[in-house]
């Protein structure tokens, strides 16, 4: 018996040409929002490209800034970008852990929605505001934990601090300001909201079955914390600590008011003067040859790839991790 | 800030109050069935606390005894004259005697987690208050510049770094933001939306791509807008330094944040809204424009509202494309437009006490706006259609609840008993 077998019809979809012109609108969209993001790499590239022709290898281990003369490298600048974001994410993530897990396991049921605000709209308080606080009333105050850190741990080398000396008590403070470690602190401070608030998202996503279990067995807060909440929102952590590097990388404005730039490698922390490449670019944009703009622009683009990759790296953890990207 | 905004709506309608008993919890032999068509609820966290007088005593107790021993190490046999070291020795010194107490009449275990419960309760406390602490700092210092009408009135063309609080003003930095957001705003929401929506209606290998470099641009530097706009637009183009090009930067710091925050708040809508909507016939472009977009409103307005937030705070961008001017400027396509944190900068930049103290009055200005801004997000996205619909879900809940306890309860008021119809009757005859 020949049945005839069922074919499927094929079912396409055919759309109007209202909706083809609404999708190619759309990719439209997403196509210049890609292109502009494009361009801004592309764009520093072919202004930079001049300075990073001439300079060659050595851009990377000048440790000077005279570009008119041909010496310029961003050794110098670098080590103080990172340190300073060093500084910074040692002191925030702590802090910002201690946050987030004081909203999301300790806090009462009734603070919890008004401290989250409260850390939401911390971090959006703009970087000039921060700079501000750093400059009018850090800069003075933190000196003697500069000197007590200095004196006391003198013997670990980027504490020490060249030219001090701790056993004279009418030596100036002045060694002590202006320092990576001051800038550091305010970006701390910056970061630390915005760090805080993406490890309380996923604190607060930790399974509740997860959490009972560990209860029913037995275990205390910290039990809960240390085996269900932190290896859940190990991602969060991560992810939030790398975004948090990732801006105190770039920081500008709060950076700019409170160092004192010098161009060599400023291994000391503590010790007066340092330096990062946005506070470079803001000090000297205005001053620029064609050439030395360009220059500028080398270092920028050293700096949008640093952060860049700071970024992808953070994405891809989160994105990996078992809270997943929802934050 | 890119993240804060990412919080899904729904999350926090629900409080423990709705549901106070926790499903999975002890449940009793005669305790009534669940009704089969009751919705899953959500899970809730059970409520871990509970102080008791021994613990009080001991943080007490450890307090005073790190405090005593602090002051002793300090003045006589290690001085020290930073009070910043005093109070480090102070919290290292508690800690000691604080597991010293605990362990005199607890376990191990417990010691751990009563230490870490201090230590996450001061890290808490020490971020918090340092940024209250800021935010405070800075309307104080403002406070003396802002009771002043004509600082908000005038602006500094006329009025020199030696002048007093009654004369100039910051009108010239309020405009200039003003004109440079709305820019922005121009350029960012109808480019942010259209992608957003793109992320959310086309998914693929392209959008992939789009997603993947918008997440990576959430974080890049301000000073890095700003050198692309200089390259760009005022070297390559020729467009002179003004508000235009300074609102160009912003828009692109504030473009991919709106991006990725749309998106989230996008892809909450529910699909069988969408389903509902194509299996009624509407094209794509309807489904989107009469179904997506109403349904996540509140949360497009939330993204627009942060990103200006942070936008409007930006200083780096202006200070490169944009100049430093104390005259008014209202025209954005030329001359040199100030915003208010270049204005803030440029303030504090001087020795002048007064100058001083405009710049921390236009900062508690500028907070005041982000403050303000951020109030709105709070409220308009409060009231998203699918948080109204999950509030009315769950009243509708407790109505029912309330009347099936009401039916059970009886003429007479009795407390409802456990027991099924025919042993009921039982019951009231037995008493």
């Amino acid at each position: 018996m020949s049945a005839t077998t069922d074919v499927p019809r094929r079912l396409g979809t055919r759309r109007s040409w209202s909706d083809r012109a609404f999708r190619g609108t759309l990719v439209a969209g997403g196509a210049a929002v890609l292109a502009i993001m494009g361009l801004v790499g592309v764009f520093l590239l072919i202004r930079a490209w001049n300075a990073l022709h001439r300079a060659g290898w050595s851009f990377f281990t000048t440790a000077a800034w005279e570009p008119d003369s041909g010496n310029f490298g961003i050794a110098a600048i670098l080590v103080g970008t990172i340190l300073i974001a060093t500084v910074a994410v040692s002191v925030a993530v702590p802090l910002a852990l201690g946050v987030a897990l004081y909203i999301s396991e300790y806090a009462p049921a009734r603070l919890r929605q008004p401290l989250v605000s409260v850390v939401d709209l911390m971090a959006a308080i703009p970087s000039v505001v921060f700079g501000l606080w750093g400059f009018f009333f850090l800069q003075s105050h933190v000196t003697g934990l500069a000197r007590w850190l200095s004196t006391t741990f003198g013997w670990f080398p980027p504490f020490s601090v060249p030219g001090s000396d701790p056993h004279d008590p009418l030596a100036t403070t002045t060694v002590y300001t202006s320092s990576t470690f001051i800038a550091g602190l305010v970006v701390a401070m910056m970061i630390a909201p915005v760090v805080a608030s993406i490890m309380r998202e996923v604190f607060m996503q930790a399974p509740v079955g997860e959490r009972e279990g560990a209860l029913a067995l037995g275990s205390t807060r910290w039990g809960v914390i240390r085996r269900v909440v932190l290896p859940y929102g190990k991602g969060g952590i991560i992810g939030g600590t790398m975004l948090g590097l990732g801006r105190a990388l770039g920081e500008t404005i709060a950076v700019y008011m409170i160092i004192s730039p010098v161009f060599a490698v400023q291994w000391h922390v503590l010790a007066n003067g340092g330096s990062s490449v946005s506070s470079l670019i803001a000090l000297r944009y205005g001053e620029s040859t064609p050439f030395g703009t360009s220059a500028l622009m080398a270092a920028g683009l050293a700096l949008f790839l640093m952060t860049l990759v700071v970024n992808f790296a953070a994405s891809s953890v989160v994105a990996r991790s078992r809270s997943g990207a929802s934050s | 800030m890119a993240v804060v905004e990412a919080t899904p709506p729904i999350v926090s309608t629900t409080t423990p109050a709705d549901h106070p008993d926790v499903p999975g919890g002890p449940v009793l032999p005669d305790a009534p069935a669940e009704p089969a068509e009751r919705a899953p609820r959500r899970e809730v966290r059970r409520q871990l606390s509970g102080v008791r007088v021994s613990d009080l005593l001991n943080v007490c107790g450890a307090g005073v005894a790190a405090f005593a021993l602090a002051t002793l190490v300090c003045t006589v046999l290690a001085p020290v004259t930073s009070p910043l070291g005093f109070v480090a020795i102070t919290v290292g010194l508690f800690l000691a005697l604080y597991a010293l107490l605990v362990s005199l009449t607890e376990s191990g275990v417990a010691v751990r987690d009563k230490l870490v419960t201090v230590v996450v309760h001061g890290a808490a406390f020490t971020l918090l208050a340092g940024l209250v602490f800021i935010v405070v700092f800075t309307f104080s210092r403002g406070a003396a510049a802002l009771p002043h009408v004509n600082f908000f009135t005038q602006d500094m063309a006329l009025a020199g770094p030696l002048d007093p609080l009654s004369d100039g003003g910051i009108r010239h930095a309020i405009v200039g933001t003003l004109i440079q957001i709305s820019i922005a705003l121009v350029i960012t929401i109808p480019l942010g939306l259209l992608t957003a929506v793109f992320l959310s209606e086309i998914p693929g290998r392209f959008a992939r791509l789009v997603r993947t470099v918008v997440e990576a641009m959430t974080a890049l530097p301000s000073i890095v807008a700003g050198l692309f706009v200089y390259a760009t637009l005022i070297l390559a183009l020729g467009i002179p330094k003004s508000g235009i090009a300074a609102a160009t930067a912003i828009s692109i710091m504030m473009l991919p944040i709106m991006v990725r925050s749309a998106d989230v708040v996008l892809r909450l809508v529910p699909g069988t809204l969408k389903e509902a909507s194509y299996a009624l016939g509407a094209s794509q472009f309807r489904t989107v424009w009469q179904v997506v977009l109403p349904t996540s409103r509140s949360g497009l307005t939330t993204a627009v509202i942060l990103a200006t937030a942070r936008g409007i705070g930006e200083t780096s961008p202006v200070l490169l494309t944009s100049g430093f001017t104390a005259a008014m400027n209202s025209d954005p396509t030329s001359g040199p437009m100030v915003s208010l944190p270049l204005a803030i900068f440029q303030f504090v930049k001087s020795p002048e006490p007064t100058m001083v103290a405009r710049g921390f009055g236009a900062a508690a200005v500028l907070m005041l706006l982000v403050l303000t801004l951020f109030v709105l997000a709070r409220v308009v996205g409060g009231s998203s259609p699918l948080k109204k619909d999950a509030r009315r879900r769950a009243r509708e809940q407790a109505r029912t609840e309330r009347r099936r306890r009401a039916a059970a309860r009886g003429p007479r008021g009795r407390r409802p008993t456990r027991t099924p119809h025919p042993t009921h009757r039982l019951d009231q005859e037995q008493s």
